[in-house]
């Protein structure tokens, strides 16, 4: 019996972080952007771990524990920044927030 | 035998940084207004750290399991961190006090982003980089957004945030690739066996994914886009510590993986001379067409961004060494000048364009002297720090044969002349009525125009350093010769 | 003795940095004048200190270099900041510090009540401190660190009176101010700025140092005459040369720059920074030598300069446009004999040049304050008796530029033609000759309308002589242009030629590459010589008579050649010219980008043609920056995209 090789986790974790990066380039709410943001992050998380046990080597583990952790913190500051605009500005919509150009 | 505590020695910086992060942050957690409390601890602090981490400059070896370097190289940029840092947090205090956010979570989050600096110029491993780059830049998100009230602020912070996110999913991808083709994340082993590794399109996949990661913390085009409205909508004086404590970390990074004789890899020579030769045409015309200063010296940036890739892109060790002289006078020139524009800079955005500018020579003649020196380094006129930076960087590239990059460079480069004399010949050959006294009287602000000595201090010793590193650039460059 | 040269170059730093900081602390016109003259005066004593060092020793230890200290030394590139003191140098130092003592002298009398006097003395000296950098360097560097300063320098002087208006002479009249003049110097000479960049680099990488005397000495044993590399390095450190000597076709600059205050006119734009490119290419002789068509596209150049400004200089009104056309014609002369190989002789006629012209422009001074501000020479006219000291000074220079014997103009210039017929070709020659006539025409044009003939200006101004601080220098420098000559008269006139036999050694190398080509005769030398004072002669004569007698026949003239006074009176329309052909097209084509209005002109318009196409395109590419921060991403996705693709292909 076959079990699940090293690839299918490479292209789910790449699938996973397609859909992350269109996300970003498509939504419009500033939350939603942020979540697909972690969504690609947690695509690699996927990677991370896939080559770690085919590696057999517990690098790529402890790198997602670190990686977790500073996702979480991004998401601490990124969901502080947000509130602090919506307050000033009564609006999460990104394109909407584009006073500073050219 | 006591390793560890002879480990924790080796990279006394870190560990003497940590410890004052963590002073500092019970000082805010425990003092009513201590605000004065933490610039004092900060500052002593930080002198303190520099001359640390000057002292370890000439040790070597790695520590903690290979995962940080000891010395030189790390040392070297630590301290030009530190130096940073401190100008930073120097010329901050009358501008928080003006802006009204003098809360001493300022100075925390610069000591923590320093360092994340620090991790990233010390590491050995790839997770390192990792860590450190996310720590510095969390840090930075919240100093863009600091000025919380204001809505230039919150968008500087968001579009910050967002994209920088957005640039560290693909880092982290293109380290998992790394991990994945080669079984491991230390640099060192990377690059020893790269000739075995480098036939795996993974390895070059990942590589290009780092590239990517670090050539959008430098600012370079076409990852530069974050840049202007960043720098425009942050405070002051923190575009400032972007521009040359977070610029000078993420190269500091991008040297490490990247300036390596690698074999084969004259795909990487392209990629960067595009990356370089993008950054300095569009970085120096867009930023002819700037009215806010802010906005000039981020473009600016840019394209400073854009000559020192051309060090890496050379890939020899002139070149190398020449990134680091040029992110030495760089910080020195910029956070001169963004230290001036807060100095002048009012409530509501005011004072922060070319027109408000004009007259300030006769008016305050010190200060336009100063700006005028910074301004002329920036364009790299010599007998300034930039002068020789740039013909540094330019010597290197002939001597990898990409004459055509150092042209291009010379052109952008008087180019740029334009927009930086503009700014002097405003200053001293146009009249104008820069508004130097506060207008609303409140009995608890400071007098903002009359400059603490402090400021004025900081602002004379950079130029100072410009006029030294320029006329005696030997000085610097025997240190930096003498660390691999 | 040799150790004091540094000082040389200290005092006018010092002097720069006491006016620049404290001089508005001091307030006091008299202790910044004295400190702003005495640094260089001390400069001088120096100077001359060594040089008298140097004619008592012998001739191989008049060469010798002075290390400062190694300004860059790592890897390939190693650059010692040093002073090289030789024969050449020292003549350009006391030039540099003689002539510009007396002007600084002149200019404490000039400039008295200015509100901005100190600032001036520091400008003052912070030039003559790069200036001497310039002319002492040992190295390319460093001369090229002097050689930016100096143009900042004259930068910052040419709008010292910022906010003037100022006439540009006819084109869009009336619209520029001292700033417009000082930008439009500054960037024109920064097109002849990058080709002496370039060529240091080509210098670097073909000869693997920037110092004068390793480059010569590999040139002179490795070089092949005609090298392609050469060409190319002395072309481009000529186009510097053109820059900052203001030939054709980067002339245009000079005549605007008299817009600032006149001693600066006197010091930068006369006698010793425009002078700057001549030294260049006098110092790079050897290198020069080893290319013969950039020598001859030298000597073309100069004589076509020297012909054309001349003509220019004939119908002019300004008095300070007269004299500039005239710096400009002179100058082309100096290239000339450069061209053809008479080092000396073009060195020779800069240090007269020096004397005589700073003289015409210190007068010229004198003259427009005492009618108050006026330039205009058709409103002057019969000062001779209210300024006698200045108008006889001013005729002791005037004869000598026109060339009459036996005054300092008339030896270096003869020298100069005698080259050109020896070694360069009869045509030369002749237009050269024709030039000198023209010269001595214009000059006493000048002379007459200013000093002589009825009076022109308004009755209620008295005009009266200068005082005394301005007028010495005037006396001192007449005495020099009178007797400057003398270092100079060859050897057919029984002379020794001093100053050739001087400065042989420092052209050594190049003469060994260059043999002369014909020899001729004393008797043709005389002849020649006799012709050319016939027509210096004949020029003053024929301005005398036009300009005091029979004005009418001006009048007919320039009514029945209308056309070409017309011509001339628009300086041959070169303004239009590059305003059709150059900036036109290129504003058109921006003007439809960016429906901008523009006012350019001149060359200002070709410069300002390609700052307005930077600005324009500049407009559109900031563009991208849209501001919403998923086009951003947008952008960083499509970079990743191609980083990757070229990443993985398989080359």
């Amino acid at each position: 019996m076959t079990g699940i090789a090293l690839h299918h986790y490479l292209a789910l974790s790449a699938i996973l972080f397609t859909i992350g990066v269109v996300g970003v380039l498509t939504r419009r709410n500033a939350i939603i952007v942020f979540m697909c943001v972690e969504l690609m992050l947690n695509s690699v998380n996927l990677s991370l771990v896939a080559f770690s046990a085919y590696l057999g080597n517990p690098t790529g583990q402890i790198l997602v524990f670190f990686v977790m952790t500073v996702a979480a913190a991004e998401a601490a500051v990124g969901l502080a920044i947000i509130i602090a605009l919506f307050r000033n500005k009564q609006t999460v919509n990104i394109d909407e927030i584009n006073i500073m150009k050219w | 035998m006591s390793i560890v505590p002879a480990e924790l020695v080796a990279i006394a910086p870190i560990t003497l940084l940590t410890a004052l992060s963590l002073i500092v942050l019970v000082i805010e957690a425990l003092m009513k207004q201590s605000e004065g409390v933490s610039y004092a601890v900060s500052v002593v602090g930080l002198v303190i750290c520099l001359l640390i981490s000057l002292g370890t400059i000439d040790l070597t070896g790695t520590a903690f399991n290979q995962m940080l370097t000891v010395g030189g190289y790390g040392s070297l940029f630590s301290s030009l961190f530190v130096i940073a840092a401190l100008l930073t947090v120097i010329l901050s205090r009358d501008y928080l006090q003006k802006e009204h956010i003098n809360f001493g979570e300022f100075y925390l989050l610069i000591l923590f982003s320093t360092l994340g600096m620090m991790l990233m110029a010390y590491a050995a491993d790839l997770i390192i980089i990792f860590l450190g780059l996310e720590l510095m830049s969390i840090c930075l998100y919240v100093l863009a957004g600091f000025m919380r009230k204001r809505l230039l602020s919150n968008e500087s912070a968001l579009k910050y945030f967002l994209l920088g996110a957005f640039a560290t999913g693909f880092l982290l991808y293109g380290i998992a690739l790394i991990y994945g083709s080669s079984g491991t994340t230390n640099i060192s082993y990377i690059v020893q066996n790269f000739s075995t590794l480098s036939s795996s399109s993974w390895l070059w996949m990942g590589l290009g994914l780092l590239l990517v990661g670090f050539a959008f913390k430098v600012g370079a085009v076409p990852f530069h886009m974050w840049i202007p409205d960043v720098y425009q909508g942050s405070p002051t004086t923190v575009s400032g510590f972007m521009s040359t404590g977070a610029k000078a970390a993420a190269f500091a990074a991008f040297v490490l993986v990247f300036a390596h004789p690698f074999e084969n890899a004259e795909k990487l020579k392209t990629v960067l001379s595009l990356l370089a030769a993008a950054s300095m045409i569009l970085g120096n015309i867009v930023a002819i067409a700037q009215s806010n200063l802010k906005r000039m010296l981020a473009y600016s940036s840019v394209a400073h961004a854009g000559y020192m890739l051309i060090g890496l892109a050379a890939a020899n060790e002139m070149g190398w060494n020449g990134i680091l002289f040029y992110l030495i006078s760089y910080t020195f020139m910029n956070i001169g000048a963004f230290g001036i524009l807060s100095l002048l800079e009012r409530e509501e955005e005011k004072n922060l364009t070319y027109d408000d500018y004009a007259g300030l020579g006769s008016k305050r003649p010190f200060l336009a002297a100063l700006m005028s020196i910074f301004m002329l380094s920036l364009a790299g006129i010599p007998p300034f720090a930039g002068f020789f930076a740039k013909y540094y960087i330019f010597v290197a590239a002939i001597n990898a044969n990409l004459t055509w990059l150092a042209i291009i460079g010379v052109l952008t480069s008087v180019v740029s002349v334009y927009y930086y004399l503009r700014l002097v010949v405003m200053m001293y050959f146009q009249e104008g009525e820069m508004v130097l006294v506060e207008a609303t009287s409140k009995a608890s602000s400071p007098k903002f125009f009359e400059l603490r000595r402090a400021s004025m201090a900081v602002l004379t010793i950079s130029a100072f350093a410009l006029i030294e590193l320029g006329i005696y650039p030997s000085t610097i460059l025997t240190i930096i010769n003498n660390l691999r | 003795m040799h150790n004091l040269s540094p000082y040389i170059v200290l005092f006018p730093l010092l002097g720069f940095l006491i006016n620049g900081l404290l001089g508005k602390k001091i307030h006091s016109e008299k202790i910044s004048g004295i400190i702003g003259s005495g640094v260089v005066g001390v400069s001088f004593v120096i100077a001359a200190i060594v040089f008298f060092e140097m004619l008592r020793s012998s001739v191989e230890e008049r060469f010798y270099l002075i290390n400062l200290f190694n300004w860059i030394a790592a890897g390939s590139l190693s650059i010692t900041v040093g002073y090289q003191i030789d024969q050449l140098s020292i003549l350009m130092t006391l030039i540099v510090t003689g002539v510009g003592f007396l002007i600084h002298v002149y200019s404490i009398g000039y400039m008295h009540g200015d509100p901005g006097f100190w600032r001036f003395f520091a400008y003052l000296n912070l030039f003559i401190f790069m200036m001497l950098n310039l002319v002492l360097a040992n190295n390319f560097a460093l001369m090229f660190f002097g050689w930016e300063g100096v143009g900042l320098c004259s930068y910052l002087l040419i709008g010292f009176w910022h906010d003037r208006r100022f006439d540009t002479g006819g084109y869009k009249p009336g619209t520029a101010t001292t700033s417009d003049a000082a930008k439009k110097a500054f960037i024109v000479n920064r097109i002849g700025d990058v080709g002496f960049l370039i060529s240091m680099f080509l210098i670097f990488m073909t000869f693997g140092s920037l110092t004068f005397e390793d480059v010569f000495k590999r040139a002179s044993g490795v070089m092949m005459t005609g090298d392609e590399t050469m060409f190319w390095i002395t072309l481009l450190l000529f186009l510097g040369a053109i820059g900052k000597s203001a030939q054709i076709p980067l002339y245009v600059w000079l005549p605007d720059a008299m817009a600032g205050p006149t001693p600066v006119s006197a010091l930068i734009h006369a006698a010793t920074m425009v002078t700057a490119g001549v030294y260049m290419v006098a110092r790079c002789s050897v290198l020069y030598a080893l290319s013969p068509v950039t020598m001859e596209i030298v000597s073309i150049t100069g004589l076509a300069t020297a012909f054309v400004a001349a003509t220019m200089a004939l119908v002019q009104n300004d008095i300070k446009k007269v004299l500039a056309y005239s710096t400009i014609s002179q100058l082309g002369y100096m290239f000339l004999g450069l061209g053809v190989g008479g080092f000396a002789a073009g060195i020779f006629h800069l240090t007269t040049h020096a004397f005589f012209k700073a003289l015409l422009f210190l007068g010229a001074g004198v003259v427009i304050h005492a009618i108050r501000e006026e330039q205009d020479i058709q409103k002057m006219g019969g000062l001779k008796s209210k300024l006698p000291i200045t108008s006889n000074t001013f005729l002791i220079a005037a004869l000598a530029i026109a060339g009459v014997p036996p005054f300092s103009g008339f030896f270096s210039k003869d020298e100069i033609l005698w080259h050109s017929f020896s070694q360069g070709s009869i045509v030369y020659w002749l237009f050269g000759w024709m030039t000198a006539g023209l010269t001595a025409f214009y000059m006493f044009r000048l002379f007459s309308l200013t000093f002589s003939g009825k009076e022109r200006w308004s009755h209620d101004i008295h005009p009266h002589e200068a005082p005394n601080v301005m007028t010495i220098p005037l006396v001192i420098l007449a005495g020099l242009s009178m007797l400057g000559g003398f270092i100079g008269i060859p050897a057919s006139l029984g002379g020794g030629n001093a100053i050739e036999q001087w400065l042989e050694p420092v052209f050594e190398r190049a003469h060994v590459i260059m043999v002369p080509l014909h020899t001729f005769s004393h008797a043709t030398e005389y002849l020649l010589m006799a012709l050319s004072v016939l027509l210096s002669i004949g020029g003053v004569y024929i301005a005398r008579l036009f300009y005091l007698r029979r004005t009418d026949i001006v009048f007919k003239l320039s009514t029945s050649f209308a056309t070409i006074y017309k011509f001339l009176w628009n300086k041959y329309y070169v303004d239009e010219m590059y305003d059709a052909v150059v900036v036109q097209p290129v504003v058109k084509g921006s003007e439809k980008l960016l429906w901008a209005r523009f006012d350019v002109s001149i060359v200002d318009g070709l410069v300002n043609g390609t700052a307005r196409f930077m600005y324009s395109l500049s407009g559109i590419l900031r563009r991208i920056q849209v501001g919403v921060a998923q086009s951003y991403a947008m952008v960083f996705v499509a970079g990743i995209i191609i980083i990757l693709g070229i990443l993985l292909t398989r080359m």
